[in-house]
C-alpha cells in the first residue's frame, strides 16, 4: 500500500503543518497525521449541519462531519481521506465515543480511511453497467493511469481506482464517477480521453459524454414534447 | 399510450428550469394551502382512493401506512417524523435521481402534504451519498421554498409548521432499507433494526416515523390536486397510477420513462427504448424490477404487464421497475454471479444467514460461470438460496436468493451444459502409450 501513498502526498500543501502529513514512506501508519483541526470553513458548515438535529441527537452529525473531514482534506491536501486524528476530533465534537466514528467511517464505502489519489475513479462494475461494456471503461482507467488493481493510486499521485456498486445511473450506463461527478455513456475510448484532460488539469462537464439529454433515450426525448410550459 | 398531459413528471429529463419559478409555472405549489386545509383524514382517504402503492419496491398501499401513524401525538410529547428514502441503490434503478435533479419541488411539496397528514413536525430526506449534484440541487431547492415561506413557520400559508432537512448517506446499499436508513440517519452503521416495534411506533429518534420513497411522495400533490379518481384511472385494477420505468442494458436507447402501471414489457422497450439490441427476437431475459425480482426468459417476456400483480404471477415482481435487459449475447450465469459479488458486497454482516450465506453463494455462483461444479450442485446452490430466504432481519438476504432462484428456475439447461463443457475440456486423456 505504502509504495502508492508516497511522494505527492507528502509534497501538497501541508495540513496547516507539512509534517503533519508523513511521507507516507515507511508503511501504513506514517501516512497519518499527528493531528486534525478544524478550519475556518469547515467550522462555518458544521454549524449549519448541527441545526439539523435535536440537540440531544448530536451524534446524527458523525457522516456529515466525516464529509467535512474529508472535504478539508482535499482542500489542504489534495487527497480526500478521513485520518484517524480527525475520527477523534468528530467523537469530541459530538459528544460521542471515539469507537462510535471509527465503526461508521470504516463501514460506509464512501469514507477513505487511507490516503487517495488527486482523482478518485469510481467504476461502477454491477450488471446494469457491466452489460453495456463497464470493462472496458475499467481497462481504459488501468491503461491511462498505469493502476494494477482496485483502491490502487498511480505513480504519480493523480489517480485512485476503486469498483463501486450501482451508481443508480443505469439507463446511462457505463457509468464512472470522477469526484463527486457522473460521466455516463462511456466506452473505452471516451474514457481515455476523459483520463486524458483530468491530467491536463481541466474539468470536462459531467452527464453524458455523448451529449444525450440526461435520462432521455439518445436523439432526443419520445415524450413530454406537447407539455406547454408556462413562461417559457 | 400514455398522454403527455397524464404525466406527473413534466420535467423528468432536465429539459426546463428545475427550481422554485420553473416549478411553479408546471403547476407546483398552487393551492398547498388549500389541499392542507382539507384535513389530515380528507387527505389520507383520498390517497386511499387513489389506489397508490409505493414506489420503493414493495408496493405497499400509502394511504394505508400513513394511516398507521398516531392520530393523536402521544403523551410523552414525542414528535413524529417523515423521512424520505433517497437511498436509491437497486441495481437497475435512476428514477428517484430524476425527481432529485430535475423536479425537487414536487417532492418538497409531498413532504409538506404528506407530513400534515401525518401529523410529523419535521421530515428528513436521505439522499445516498454518490448523489452529490442531487442532493446539491435539492437543498438549493429547499433553501429557495424556506426563502418563499413555503416550508417552516406557517408552511406555505398553511398555519402549519414544518421543518425539512437534506441528509446525505455515504455508500451503503442497505441503508435503503427502512430501519436501517434511521439508524444511520440517527449516525450509526446501517444495521437493520428487529421489527416489532415498527418505525410508525418507534422510528427516528424513538418517535413515530415514516418511511416513504421519493416517487411515492413526489406523486402526491399531483393526487391531491386531480383527484383520486383520476390517478386510479390510469393503470389497472389494484395497480393504479403511473410509474417511472428505467430501461437499461441491451436496448438500442435506453432511458427512463414515465408510464402507466400494467404497459406490456414488450411495449415498453419498443416504443421507448429503441427495442431490443438485434431485435425482439434477439432478447435473452428481463430483469423486470432491480435487481432484487427474479429474471423472467423472452417467452415471457412476449406478454407481461408491467405492474406489481402481473409479475408478480410469473414469480418476479415490479420492485423499482428498473428494467434490466439482456440479450442472446449475454452469459446469463455471469450476470446473475456479477448481482451475487453485489449482495455480498452489500450485506451489513449482522445476521448470519445472509453474511455467510451471501459470500457462499458468491463463491459457488463464481464456479458456476466457470462450469467448476457438479451438476449436484446446483441442487445444493438453490437449497442454501431457499436457507438464506426469510431468515434474516431484513429483505437483503431475500433479495440475493431470488436472482439465483430465478437463474436456476430458467437457465437450469445453460448451467448444466456449461459444467459438462468444463469437464468435456478437462477430461482425462488416454494414456499414450510408449512407441515400441
Amino acid at each position: 500500500m505504502s509504495e502508492h501513498l508516497g511522494g505527492p502526498h507528502g509534497s501538497q500543501v501541508g495540513l496547516g503543518t507539512a509534517e503533519n502529513i508523513g511521507d507516507g514512506s515507511s508503511g501504513e501508519g506514517a501516512a497519518q497525521p499527528a493531528h486534525f483541526a478544524f478550519d475556518e470553513a469547515s467550522e462555518a458548515e458544521i454549524a449549519s449541519i448541527l441545526t439539523k438535529y435535536p440537540p440531544s441527537r448530536k451524534a446524527s452529525g458523525v457522516l456529515p462531519l466525516l464529509y467535512v473531514v474529508q472535504g478539508q482534506m482535499r482542500r489542504q491536501t489534495g487527497s480526500a481521506w478521513v485520518p484517524r486524528v480527525a475520527m477523534d476530533v468528530v467523537a469530541a465534537r459530538l459528544e460521542v465515543p471515539p469507537i462510535r466514528v471509527y465503526e461508521v467511517a470504516t463501514f460506509y464505502l464512501m469514507f477513505n480511511t487511507n490516503p487517495i489519489g488527486r482523482h478518485h475513479l469510481q467504476v461502477c462494475g454491477t450488471t446494469p453497467c457491466w452489460l453495456r461494456g463497464s470493462e472496458e471503461v475499467t481497462r481504459a482507467c488501468r491503461d491511462e493511469t498505469g493502476i494494477k488493481g482496485w483502491r490502487q493510486t498511480s505513480d504519480d499521485g493523480m489517480f485512485t481506482m476503486s469498483e463501486v456498486e450501482c451508481l443508480g445511473a443505469c439507463v446511462n450506463a457505463p457509468i464512472l464517477q470522477v469526484d463527486d461527478d457522473y460521466y455516463e455513456d462511456l466506452d473505452y475510448d471516451r474514457t481515455v480521453a476523459l483520463l486524458q484532460a483530468l491530467r491536463r488539469g481541466e474539468k470536462p462537464q459531467p452527464g453524458s459524454v455523448i451529449g444525450r439529454i440526461t435520462s432521455a433515450p439518445e436523439g432526443g426525448p419520445t415524450t413530454l414534447n406537447t407539455i406547454p410550459i408556462a413562461g417559457e | 399510450m400514455l398522454a403527455d398531459q397524464d404525466r406527473i413528471f413534466t420535467n423528468l429529463y432536465g429539459q426546463h428550469d428545475w427550481t422554485l419559478e420553473g416549478a411553479r409555472a408546471r403547476g407546483d405549489w398552487d393551492g398547498t394551502a388549500a389541499i392542507i386545509a382539507r384535513g389530515r383524514d380528507a387527505i389520507i382517504e383520498e390517497m386511499k382512493a387513489s389506489g397508490l402503492r409505493g414506489r420503493g419496491g414493495a408496493g405497499f398501499p400509502t394511504g394505508m401506512k400513513w394511516s398507521f401513524m398516531p392520530k393523536q401525538a402521544p403523551p410523552d410529547g414525542r414528535p413524529s417524523y417523515l423521512v424520505i428514502n433517497a437511498d436509491e441503490s437497486e441495481p437497475g434503478t435512476c428514477k428517484d435521481r430524476d425527481i432529485l435533479r430535475h423536479d425537487p419541488h414536487k417532492l418538497i411539496e409531498g413532504c409538506l402534504i404528506a407530513s400534515f397528514a401525518m401529523g410529523a413536525s419535521a421530515c428528513y430526506i436521505y439522499v445516498r451519498g454518490e448523489y452529490y449534484n442531487e442532493a446539491r440541487n435539492l437543498q438549493a431547492a429547499v433553501d429557495q421554498a424556506y426563502e418563499a415561506n413555503l416550508v417552516g413557520k406557517n408552511a406555505a400559508g398553511s398555519g402549519y409548521d414544518f421543518e425539512l432537512y437534506v441528509h446525505r448517506g455515504a455508500g451503503a446499499y442497505i441503508c435503503g432499507e427502512e430501519t436501517a436508513l434511521l439508524e444511520s440517519l440517527e449516525g450509526k452503521k446501517g444495521m437493520p433494526r428487529l421489527k416489532p416495534p415498527f418505525p410508525a411506533a418507534v422510528g427516528l429518534y424513538g418517535c413515530p416515523t415514516t418511511v416513504n420513497n421519493v416517487e411515492t411522495i413526489a406523486v402526491v400533490p399531483a393526487i391531491l390536486r386531480r383527484g383520486g379518481a383520476w390517478f386510479s384511472a390510469l393503470g389497472r385494477p389494484k395497480n393504479a397510477g403511473t410509474k417511472i420505468f428505467c430501461i437499461s442494458g441491451h436496448v438500442n436507447k435506453p432511458c427512463n420513462v414515465e408510464e402507466e402501471l400494467g404497459i406490456p414489457l414488450r411495449e415498453l422497450i419498443d416504443r421507448y427504448a429503441g427495442g431490443v439490441r438485434g431485435g425482439w427476437d434477439n432478447l435473452l431475459a428481463v430483469i423486470p424490477g432491480g435487481s432484487s425480482v427474479p429474471l423472467i426468459p423472452k417467452d415471457i417476456c412476449d406478454t407481461v404487464l408491467m405492474d406489481f400483480d402481473s409479475l408478480r404471477d410469473v414469480k418476479s415482481g415490479l420492485g423499482t421497475a428498473g428494467v434490466i435487459v439482456m440479450d442472446k449475447s449475454t452469459d446469463v450465469i455471469r450476470a446473475i454471479d456479477r448481482l451475487a459479488q453485489f449482495y455480498k458486497h452489500e450485506s451489513c454482516g449482522q445476521c448470519t444467514p445472509c453474511r455467510e450465506g451471501t459470500g457462499w453463494m458468491m463463491r459457488v455462483m463464481h464456479r458456476m460461470v466457470q462450469g467448476r461444479a457438479e451438476i449436484e450442485e446446483i441442487d445444493t446452490l438453490e437449497k442454501v438460496t431457499k436457507q438464506v430466504e426469510g431468515h434474516t432481519i431484513c429483505a437483503l438476504g431475500d433479495a440475493a436468493a431470488w436472482p439465483i432462484q430465478g437463474l436456476i428456475r430458467h437457465f437450469r439447461p445453460v448451467m448444466e451444459e456449461r459444467i459438462a463443457q468444463y469437464k468435456a475440456a478437462r477430461a482425462p486423456r488416454p494414456m499414450p502409450m510408449a512407441a515400441e
